[in-house]
């Protein structure tokens, strides 16, 4: 079972110091961040209506969020009409009772899950594990992480943080039946991962996934993934029970030529990903369960500035050119939504009153990279300096900063502190004491000069004579 | 033509040198500079750091201070965007502050738009004899777009030789607060900039920003690497006479 990041001490700057010693971390992050990185800029820049798709996906999401009680209603008609049944979760807890109750009633003791976003948010295989259902990931990056009683470090590729060499091992330390002779090749790997799975697909009556789009004029649902591994979950097994964020919403079939489009290129880099498989309600002799989950969104969707993260597609864009994430690592973030995109969507969803939730507004250069690349247009650094003015600050930081904006409203006072600090400027010593030390510990102050630029101006830089 | 000089709480403090590189530049290039006495800070650190209601104040006195002039330049590419990107989202949408922000926010120019887009040059008869490679820093890259106004300029520079940083579009990691507040991630993102840096040959790394230059020429002075920072505005003013 994978770890729960649920209740994580800490907060991430001290994760972050942790991670960026970890030299081994840090080049499997730079080696595959860059990789994909390079794909997604190729396939996106052959593309001359990039922008113009990029503001139609924008402009559908935040249409389908202006509308979304409507919308809703709409996708359960529809999903009813097509013979699923439809279940509405309000928090995580509500969720998992119900996808646990639908489980228990099968009779079944263990499901086979599609890789889902939404499950982990809400913990679900812990939750059935409570109740003695095992939940076998069936993704091969989920695969590992589950397998190495991991957290999963990035959204698209949660084993991120694991090198071929790493995973092999994982394989034959938790793996049943692995070949002895296994090999670090990739695909050997992926054989025995293959192997592994086949008989979990082939036996399981239950499976859960969640979905990338939900198309409420149809009632259908749409994943897409690289494995075909999911399609045999949505497939093979008599029940599927789907756990999905109300955000997920598309208004129509139509809508589906935008996302098709801005989804592989932005996450896998890929002109069009492998498997698409869509599905409504359910055939004869299956079963097919909606669970409309909430947990948080709709607070998330009475912020004005904040509701924007609701567009997000979960395609790992922003993630894969943060320099901050490719340093500190998935882990840091203590969340299953790491880097820029969780560090506006963790503390949004689960509130700041943990030390770890306030400090992600606060993990980040606000370089930009990420609002530049996301293919919904997400500006993740104006929601992330909204969330810095809400989020709990330090008394001493408070205090300095509070001295400061009074020093800096006012010239007289500005000129006063300069030319204070120009007497001093002989006394600062190279390495400062306490907070100021984060600034000391790396890097040496710059020299204050003697005289300010304004008192320079005033002894006669104005008419050009000092 | 009258330009007001925005120098930025930064320069003023720290690197007044940058300043009178901007005045001497511009008085070259035939304009008459103002330097309005009473100006202190964009707010950009206070607003960043989620202090709004002191960025807010310090964003009124910016638009009371700069009212009334045909053309503000900044030598910082983060401070010009901070007015203008930043700014029009402070203030309630029609109200007063809305109007003067709406003003001012479109005369202010980061120096290396001003002298490409408004005076309309990218030689500015500078002189500057050695090896160059340049930084575009995140907010003129991203924010104002900058683009290769800086290094058209650069490249007219007499005895310059530019050459070019590996991974320039990667923040540097100085971030304002967050070089303190994330100040391991802020320095290995330093460290990776700095190897690059070091990897061109360069003798000086140029920015159009200081306070990214405070950070990896703080971190390249500690390493005892001898390449020196130096803003653009400081190599454009340099002229054969003065070297």
């Amino acid at each position: 079972m994978s770890a729960t990041f649920l209740g994580m001490p800490g907060n991430f700057p001290e994760n972050a110091s942790e991670a960026v010693q970890n030299s081994q971390l840090r080049y499997n992050l730079r080696k595959a961040t860059s990789t994909i990185r390079g794909k997604r800029a190729g396939v996106v820049a052959e593309l001359p209506d990039w922008q113009d798709l990029r503001a139609a996906g924008k402009a559908i999401k935040d249409h389908t969020l202006r509308n979304l009680d409507r919308y809703l209603v709409m996708m359960e008609e529809a999903v009813t009409r097509a013979g699923g049944t439809v279940h509405w979760a309000r928090d995580a807890a509500e969720a998992n009772r119900i996808v646990t109750g639908l489980v228990q009633a099968t009779g079944e003791r263990e499901v086979v899950k599609v890789k889902s976003m939404a499950t982990q948010e809400i913990g679900l295989n812990e939750a059935l594990a409570e109740h003695g259902i095992e939940a076998y990931e069936t993704d091969l990056a989920e695969l590992i992480v589950q397998l190495g009683d991991d957290f999963p470090s990035h959204i698209l590729v949660p084993a991120i943080h694991r090198n071929r060499s790493e995973i092999r091992e994982i394989f034959l330390d938790k793996m049943p039946k692995v070949p002895e002779n296994l090999t670090d090749d990739p695909s050997a790997l992926a054989e025995a991962a293959r192997l592994h799975l086949r008989e979990r697909f082939l036996r399981s009556k239950v499976a859960i996934s969640g979905a990338n789009f939900m198309v409420a004029e149809t009632g259908t649902l749409v994943v897409l993934e690289s494995e075909g591994n999911g399609r045999m979950c949505l497939t093979l097994p008599e029940t599927l029970i789907s756990v999905v964020g109300i955000e997920k919403l598309l208004p129509a079939w139509r809508d589906l030529e935008v996302f098709l489009q801005l989804l592989p290129r932005s996450s896998t880099g890929e002109r069009m990903n492998p498997y698409t498989s869509m599905w409504t309600g359910a055939v004869e002799g299956q079963a097919f369960h909606l669970v409309l989950l909430d947990n948080g969104r709709t607070d998330v969707l009475a912020d004005e500035v904040g509701r924007q993260a609701l567009r997000c597609i979960r395609c790992s864009a922003c993630l894969n050119v943060c320099p901050v994430y490719e340093r500190a690592g998935g882990h840091a973030y203590g969340s299953v939504y790491p880097g820029p995109i969780g560090a506006i969507l963790t503390p949004q969803l689960r509130g700041m009153s943990s030390e770890l939730d306030a400090s992600l507004p606060f993990a980040s250069s606000l370089c930009g990279a990420c609002y530049d690349v996301c293919p919904v247009a997400i500006d993740i650094p104006e929601v992330l300096v909204d969330l810095r003015s809400k989020a709990p600050h330090p008394a001493a930081e408070r205090a300095g900063m509070k001295v400061a904006g009074w020093i800096l409203n006012d010239h007289v006072r500005l000129a006063q502190a300069q030319r204070l600090a120009g007497r001093l400027r002989g006394l600062v010593p190279k390495r400062l004491p306490g907070p100021a030390s984060a600034w000391t510990d790396t890097r040496d102050l710059p020299e204050i000069p003697a005289e300010s630029f304004r008192d320079w101006w005033e002894r006669g830089g104005r008419d050009d004579r000092a | 033509m009258r330009v007001a000089l925005f120098i930025t709480c930064v320069n003023d403090t720290l690197f007044p040198g940058t300043g009178k590189a901007v005045v001497s530049l511009l008085r070259r290039l035939g304009c008459d500079v103002d330097f309005p006495a009473a100006q202190t800070c964009c707010g950009q650190m206070h607003v960043n750091t989620g202090y709004r209601q002191e960025g807010v104040r310090l964003a009124r006195h910016f638009t009371e201070v700069f009212a009334g002039y045909d053309a503000v330049v900044s030598p910082s590419g983060s401070c010009a965007a901070m007015v203008r990107e930043q700014y029009p989202k402070l203030a309630g949408p029609g109200s007063r502050g809305a109007a003067a922000i709406a003003a001012v926010a479109p005369k202010v120019y980061e120096l290396s738009e001003f002298l490409v887009d408004v005076l309309k040059t990218d030689d500015v008869g500078a002189y500057f004899p050695h090896r160059v490679t340049y930084h575009p820093t995140c907010h003129s890259l991203r924010g104002l777009r900058l683009g290769d106004r800086p290094a058209r300029l650069l490249r007219n520079v007499r005895g310059l030789e530019l050459v070019p940083l590996s991974g320039e579009e990667e923040c540097c990691g100085f971030g304002g607060t967050f070089a303190v507040k994330n100040p391991a991630v802020s320095a290995a993102m330093g460290a990776d900039k700095t190897r690059n840096i070091l990897d061109t040959g360069a003798e000086v790394i140029c920015a159009a920003d200081n306070s990214c230059l405070m950070h990896i020429g703080g971190t390249l002075s500690r390493q005892r690497t001898g390449v020196r920072t130096m803003h653009l505005a400081e190599i454009l003013a340099s002229t054969e006479e003065a070297q």
